[in-house]
């Protein structure tokens, strides 16, 4: 319950506040929230897998943010920002689609 | 799998979400309230939709077609201008034939009788109480106004013009079939003293109406009004030659 009243209590306050994103920021923060939510799958599913822990998930939430915002800053050094945008997006879809599978796996038999 | 794995799978997933006082549940709690805070944000921004949040090449291919379509419009521009030029340069000729005709029209009006007119002239006055002065001599005065270069002549109140006829009639003189009053005024626009001197030459219009028994004066004045007007009738059967074609 907590994550999810949580995940909806930042929803709301993003929408009450509606802040502007900074300009340094605008193109990382939705591949940010990509990786972020491929990271909250990752820990749904290590939580049926039983392995779960604690401090993995907030390592591995920090880092795909991190390591996505970077990827997308390097491809916009290099140029190529818009196609590993992409590819970003891509892969981080596929890794969630794949969680979503196990998950459902687990709670639905199926 | 049986059923007892799967109700333990969501005993297990509600037994991670249950309020506990542990690290984990905190920092879930936060990382779940931040990414809820950016996926609004982000919705918000890509909302706005504004240029700030496209890319460099793509704001580049924007500045492309508002450079095409601004090149497209300033010809569109241009062609409007030229045009617009045209048409008031179209004005300007069409104005200046509309004054050129207004002119010939004036012209002809006073050459025709259609239109009033007014000028230097004389007033010719024939006072005969006896009806002794023919029509004969009333042409003869005409022929002499026209001579000395009367521009527009009007008899008693009918307008003088190249199909006016005169007549004897039971006690005085018809112009053109309408018997004119006597005293006969004569208004002729023109050089005055030419006119008046033809009217006083020896034998001419005003010795012979002495001679008639009648009284004749003439007037020079700076200002003489030809009011009267003459109605034009379409020629039954002259028709004009058309102009020979170059």
């Amino acid at each position: 319950m907590i994550p999810l009243l949580g995940l909806v209590g930042g929803v709301l306050i993003g929408l009450l506040w509606g802040p502007d994103v900074p300009l340094g920021l605008q193109p990382y923060l939705p591949i940010a929230v990509i990786a972020a939510l491929d990271a909250v799958f990752g820990a749904v599913r290590a939580v049926l897998d039983g392995i779960f822990n604690d401090k993995v998930f907030v390592v591995s939430f920090l880092a795909n943010v991190v390591v996505a915002a970077f990827i997308v800053f390097l491809g916009d050094q290099l140029g190529v920002g818009s196609q590993l945008s992409t590819g970003v997006v891509v892969v981080l879809g596929v890794r969630i689609f794949s969680n979503v599978a196990s998950i459902r796996r687990h709670l639905f038999k199926a | 799998m049986s059923t007892t794995s799967s109700s333990s799978s969501w005993a297990t997933l509600l037994r991670m979400a249950r309020p506990r006082a542990t690290r984990a549940n905190v920092f879930g709690a936060l990382l779940a309230i931040l990414l809820g805070f950016a996926i609004a944000t982000q919705v918000q921004q890509t909302n706005q939709s504004g240029l700030e949040q496209l890319r460099e090449d793509e704001l580049i291919r924007i500045l492309d077609d508002v450079t095409q379509e601004q090149g497209r419009v300033s010809s569109d521009i241009r062609q409007l201008e030229a045009s617009r030029d045209r048409l008031l340069s179209g004005v300007d000729s069409s104005s200046e034939a509309l004054k050129s005709a207004q002119e010939r029209l004036d012209t002809l009006g006073i050459l025709t009788g259609t239109a009033p007119a007014t000028g230097p002239g004389v007033v010719i006055t024939i006072t005969d109480p006896g009806h002794k002065v023919t029509a004969a001599r009333l042409l003869d005065a005409l022929q002499e106004l026209r001579d000395s270069g009367a521009e527009a002549v009007q008899m008693g109140d009918q307008r003088v013009v190249a199909d006016t006829w005169f007549s004897d009639a039971d006690g005085g003189i018809t112009v053109s079939g309408h018997q004119i009053a006597e005293p006969y005024v004569i208004k002729a626009i023109g050089d005055s003293a030419t006119m008046a001197s033809a009217m006083d030459i020896p034998g001419g219009v005003t010795d012979s109406v002495r001679r008639d028994g009648a009284q004749s004066t003439v007037r020079q004045l700076k200002r003489v009004d030809i009011t009267a007007l003459h109605s034009l009738e379409e020629p039954r059967y002259a028709r004009p030659v058309p102009a020979p074609t170059k």
